[in-house]
């Protein structure tokens, strides 16, 4: 069983008044994620993540399509029990200390007066906070605020754990804490599926990607087969003692030449001009240092498939 | 029901650690101490002076703390975007507005126990006789603060906190005022007036069957009939609002 599947989604904003313009912020989108992954969720700002997310925790209705959430259809309450969720730039009881405002989602959560007992001085432990457990929200800082939500989302040990823009305002220190997190989430075999538009976040923990542009699905699949379309084709060749753009063998087939005094970087489209290029460089006298097969980013898929929608 | 009180308990804690609330009722307390210095300025009135100020204090702040409390019940949860976390709970709509409700009536409750409490000692410290119709009329003032906070809460499932506050006093003022809507139809030549009148007499809550202050002032008490009916009244009107409030919360979009 997946543990989100989204099919055909699209929302409408329907205007109050007749002399206003409905907007469209999602359209047909489907998507797939598979239980125990970490799913990054791609897009640009406005792209339409944060209503796919509420949508899924039934805060916004679909016009149309079907989204299902551990095998329930999204908004029904009775599953929130398994699924752990974290806003963009939440805004927590900040009259409440960590530890009340924990026991108090734990509650919410059905959790029996005993589990919350144990559990909450294990969360604040793990998320760092032990030592501000008597403290207000209030005095808080961003960082913190964002592992305690984090705390909240996992109080009730749920399988799917949703969250928009969890790294976003944090310093570097604080995100890598955050990949962590997630990552120990996973190897605790739970679903992890969690917004951004950091790409090298994604890069780094996602098992699978979703790229959505316009409230579109531009792609999704695993991260190394993303990447590994792109970059497949593409070779880096640096020599030095030749001047790229003065052979024209090079300059014909490269898709960049940078030069650098005697030092020549070149991009190639693919393996299939390395020979001629390589016989060029020699024959102008030019020293091979290295060859590099390039290696796509993700950063680069997302550029290029942005670009191709418009 | 654990989720409804997890709520309900969050709502009073909430109110509980905000200072607004200590100011307002320290001011009642003062103006209930107050009235024994102002019933020495009449003669022969003293003591009901100092219950119908008494009385009047415990109403006026029982009335703001459910006016300016109940509206950001459910608006501020939306404003603050704290309902997001909230909702992604195994939690329905309509225990999250109950357990709103429920915490505020807890606070409401509590802030008129201490208040009829400081007037019962001022009563009692002053020498005057303390009768049972005191005890209606602060029990009808808790009614009215239940239908002002439903009517608040009300608003706020679908306006701002502060146009859902204009719109709560506005219709209080008018719920003291419905037997002048029967009235005015009763006057009206023009058949669509009469009838406009006479559905916003029907539809308005008629606050002033709670209203007992001025008899209770006077020692004068309420038949038990009546007092069981006007409770009755308040607290279904409340609880129709309340109703209104959720279906209206349960078709929104955040």
């Amino acid at each position: 069983m997946d543990a989100i599947v989204i099919e055909h989604l699209t929302k409408t904003f329907t205007p109050m008044w007749p002399w206003q313009k409905a907007s469209t912020v999602l359209t047909d989108v489907s998507l797939r994620v598979r239980q125990g992954e970490i799913f990054g969720f791609l897009g640009h700002n406005g792209a339409g993540k944060t209503t796919t997310m509420k949508i899924l925790l039934g805060l916004l209705r679909a016009t149309s399509g079907k989204v299902e959430l551990l095998g329930a259809p999204a908004g029904e309450v009775d599953a929130h029990a398994r699924i752990g969720y974290l806003p963009e730039s939440p805004y927590f009881y900040d009259y409440l200390t960590a530890e009340e405002f924990l026991t108090f989602y734990g509650k919410l959560a059905k959790l029996s007066a005993g589990s919350i007992r144990s559990r909450v001085p294990e969360l604040l432990k793990r998320v760092g906070l032990d030592e501000a457990r008597h403290r207000q929200l209030r005095k808080f800082s961003k960082g913190m605020l964002q592992r305690i939500g984090l705390a909240q989302a996992m109080v009730h040990d749920p399988e799917l754990i949703i969250l928009d823009e969890p790294m976003s305002g944090l310093d570097p220190m604080g995100r890598k804490e955050v990949r962590d997190l997630i990552l120990s989430l996973r190897d605790q075999g739970k679903t992890v599926f969690f917004s951004t538009h950091i790409l090298s976040d994604v890069e780094m923990i996602c098992d699978s990607v979703g790229i959505l542009a316009r409230g579109r699905m531009l792609s999704q699949g695993r991260v190394e087969d993303l990447v590994g379309e792109q970059g497949a084709h593409s070779i880096e060749v640096v020599c030095d003692g030749v001047v790229g753009d003065e052979v024209p063998i090079v300059k014909q087939c490269a898709l960049r030449i940078l030069q650098k005094g005697s030092r020549c970087l070149i991009m190639l489209p693919g393996q299939e001009v390395l020979e001629e290029v390589l016989s060029a460089v020699r024959n102008a006298k030019g020293r091979l240092v290295s060859v590099v097969p390039h290696r796509g980013s993700l950063e680069e898929v997302f550029v290029e498939q942005s670009v191709q929608r418009g | 029901m654990q989720s409804v009180m997890a709520v309900a308990n969050n709502t009073f804690r909430e109110t509980i650690r905000d200072k607004i609330l200590y100011n307002l009722v320290f001011f009642a307390l003062l103006l209930i101490g107050s009235s024994v210095l102002l019933g020495t300025l009449t003669i022969g009135e003293q003591a009901r002076i100092v219950k119908d100020l008494g009385l009047a204090a415990i109403n006026l702040v029982a009335v703001i703390i459910a006016i300016f409390l109940g509206v950001g019940l459910v608006s501020r949860e939306i404003e603050r975007r704290t309902i997001y976390t909230i909702l992604a709970r195994p939690i329905t709509r309509i225990q999250f507005v109950l357990g709103r409700y429920i915490g505020l009536a807890g606070i409401v409750t509590v802030n008129i126990v201490i208040m009829f409490a400081m007037f019962l000692a001022t009563i009692w410290l002053s020498g005057f006789p303390i009768h049972a119709a005191l005890f209606q009329a602060v029990q009808l003032i808790l009614v009215e603060s239940l239908v002002v906070m439903a009517i608040a809460l009300l608003f706020s499932t679908f306006s701002s906190a502060t146009l859902s506050a204009s719109m709560t006093i506005g219709l209080y003022i008018v719920g003291h005022l419905t037997s002048d809507l029967k009235v005015i139809a009763e006057k009206s030549a023009s058949q669509v007036a009469k009838a406009v009148m006479t559905g916003l007499y029907y539809m308005c809550p008629n606050l002033e069957v709670l209203n007992i202050k001025g008899q209770a002032a006077s020692g004068v008490s309420l038949a038990i009939e009546t007092q069981v009916l006007a409770t009755g009244y308040g607290v279904l009107y409340a609880g129709l609002l309340l109703f209104a409030a959720c279906l209206i919360f349960q078709r929104r979009e955040f």
